[in-house]
């Protein structure tokens, strides 16, 4: 064989080789098409296969699980309020021959999606009270904050369903619709629920005056508390002041019982001796009632100046 | 300018002979570039053949196939990544760290139907390589979605007091275990580590009110303080007071005990000299009496019982001296 010639054979053959043969990665499944017409099952498994040059086209439908995020939603529950809803969902492809023939690439699939989840999901909402999509466990208790004590945020709104048996609705709702496409929509979740503008200022509103009447409960605890110690102020002032002189009086009354019964004793314990306190109390008593400013009138018959008018012969009585 | 020849290259006559292996060192050399890669010690390979997957690689210097025929995908298995949600860290590596819209992220709606700004991390490793590659289209985009989902689950169950104060720890346990629940069930190949809160708030409009309430807080202290205070300042001294009178009255007592025991006592000692002899004490006492007082007296008039008639003429309020 001419030495020339080989070159040009092995770069051919080499290209014939490439030609029929391709790769599935690990996350992928191939299609093969031949003049636009699918050609047997879809190749699932990873690695090298052959195929027929030139006529034989590759056509590469992605494996994985995806996701599908679609965009945020203006919504209007059953109480007829509006929220914006941005939920996701998974899917994958799992009848690729389907998918290829209706969807071709992701884009029209993600289309589709978005049709079909923002539809279920609206008719969801629509069916139900805004607080069944938030909550979830139907049996919760909170807890409760011991520092505020207010009875207002003490218990969780009452719920039926929840957001998990909505969720769970949705996604059965949407199920057969895109099965159609090949498609199987493994769960669908709320991402963010938020209030839209409008109705947030409301939400607003109610959550300042919910404060506003703990804060006025709290001030209102606080003017009651500190009268009730004002109160117990007054309250010990006159207990104590008044046992003071109930004291005062019994421990007094009781010295000038005891006084007097000394008195009583020593004055009254015979006649003589009641003559004599008499005698001397009524002298003592002239030494206090005669001042400096009092005329006293004595006649001569009186016991004092008895000798002073009848002279020294007179022998006193 | 001088009109210079370029230099000529000659080309060697042995080219032929120089080609074959220039030719070979230059593929020996690219062959040992395609052929080998290195795995850091933070990561592991994911090697595929053929885009079939063949095994898992470990750290260092490991040999491939070339031409595309083998390829290894480089894992960070050991390094610890984050998502922040609500808020943007500056130095983030991670592109998957930062949230797209944080302002959105962090509106929460609470079980009471209040609001609240909840911020907050999810600290994750990529635990199976293989599952992570292949399993699912961007896990980590996946775990972004699913985190937000679980925190609003959680959040959605509980007060707005809750949310801001006494229930944080309990919603970060709660996360967590959802969250690892469902990173599980959808085959991520990553394992979540941590859920932190980070800045819980109420939202703008109303934290002047949630600032309020603290502030009424504070004045209901400080109003029992000062009603305590009005109390201490008297009942107290009234206290003292009071055992004061009780004291003084207990003086008064002793006083008037002891002074009537005194008079009596002395009553008792005199009246025993009396009763010996009683006219001359009698006597003696009333003229001592007598000595003491008269000479107080500013007038004294001395009558006569028969002149009793002078009366009339007595000027009884003029003053002498």
């Amino acid at each position: 064989m001419n030495r020339a010639l080989l070159l040009p054979l092995l770069i051919a053959a080499a290209m014939l080789l490439f030609a029929s043969t391709y790769t599935v990665p690990e996350t992928e499944q191939v299609i093969i098409t031949q003049f636009g017409q699918q050609i047997g099952a879809p190749v699932t498994k990873a690695g090298l296969h052959w195929q027929i040059p030139f006529i034989q086209k590759v056509n590469r439908i992605e494996k994985r699980i995806l996701e599908w995020d679609g965009p945020a939603a203006e919504m209007s529950t059953e109480d007829k309020l509006f929220i914006d809803v941005d939920a996701f969902a998974r899917w994958r492809i799992t009848n690729a021959k389907l998918y290829f023939v209706r969807l071709t690439d992701l884009r029209s699939a993600k289309d589709r999606i978005t049709n079909t989840l923002n539809g279920e999901t609206r008719n969801a909402v629509a069916r139900h009270q805004l607080v069944e999509i938030i909550r979830t466990q139907r049996d919760r208790q909170p807890v409760v904050d011991a520092s505020l004590d207010a009875s207002v945020n003490k218990t969780l709104p009452e719920i039926r369903f929840g957001r998990a048996a909505i969720e769970a609705e949705i996604l059965k709702a949407a199920q057969p619709a895109l099965a159609e496409y090949g498609i199987e929509l493994l769960d669908v979740r709320f991402k963010r629920i938020n209030y839209n503008a409008g109705v947030a200022a409301k939400i607003y509103a109610r959550m300042t005056s919910e404060r506003q009447q703990i804060a006025a409960r709290f001030r209102s605890e606080g003017e009651g508390e500190a009268a009730e110690i004002l109160g117990k102020r007054e309250r010990d002032m006159a207990q104590i002041e008044s046992e003071a002189y109930r004291k005062v009086q019994e421990v007094q009354g009781k010295a000038d019982a005891e006084a007097t019964a000394i008195y009583a004793a020593a004055y009254g314990q015979t006649p003589e001796a009641r003559e004599f306190y008499s005698f001397t109390r009524t002298l003592e008593t002239y030494r206090t009632v005669f001042a400096r400013e009092t005329t006293l009138v004595l006649t001569t018959d009186s016991a004092l100046l008895r000798l002073f008018k009848s002279g020294p012969a007179a022998a006193p009585k | 300018m001088k009109n210079v020849t370029p230099p000529q290259y000659q080309i060697p006559a042995n080219l032929g002979s120089l080609a074959v292996p220039a030719v070979v060192v230059a593929l020996a050399l690219w062959f040992a570039l395609t052929c080998f890669t290195s795995v850091p010690t933070d990561s592991n390979g994911v090697l595929t053949r053929f885009g079939k997957f063949v095994e898992i690689v470990k750290p260092g210097l490991r040999f491939k196939l070339p031409l595309g025929i083998d390829n290894i995908d480089l894992v960070p298995v050991e390094r610890q990544l984050t998502l922040d949600f609500g808020f943007t860290t500056p130095s983030a590596t991670n592109q998957n760290q930062a949230p797209d819209d944080p302002e959105a992220e962090r509106n929460i709606v609470t079980g009471d139907l209040n609001m609240a700004l909840v911020e907050w991390i999810v600290q994750y490793r990529i635990e199976d390589p293989k599952q992570f590659k292949f399993h699912v289209f961007e896990p980590e985009g996946t775990l972004r979605d699913a985190s937000e989902a679980v925190m609003r689950e959680v959040v959605g169950d509980r007060t707005i007091d809750e949310v801001l104060t006494v229930g944080r720890a309990e919603i970060e346990t709660e996360t967590l275990t959802r969250l690892q629940a469902l990173v599980l069930r959808y085959g991520l190949g990553l394992t979540v580590m941590q859920v932190q809160l980070q800045k819980v708030h109420p939202p703008k409009g109303v934290q002047a009110s949630f600032g309020e309430v603290n502030q009424a807080q504070q004045e209901k202290q400080q109003a029992i303080f000062l009603a305590n205070g009005e109390y201490n300042k008297v009942v107290p001294r009234a206290k003292g007071e009071a055992l004061r009178k009780v004291s003084a009255a207990e003086g008064y007592a002793a006083k008037r005990v002891n002074e009537a025991q005194g008079d009596a006592g002395r009553f008792n000692a005199t009246l025993t000299e009396y009763l010996k002899s009683p006219e001359v004490t009698r006597q003696r006492l009333y003229l001592e009496t007598m000595q003491e007082v008269l000479p107080q007296l500013s007038r004294k008039i001395v009558l006569d019982d028969k002149a009793g008639q002078i009366f009339p003429l007595l000027q009884l309020d003029q003053k002498t001296k």
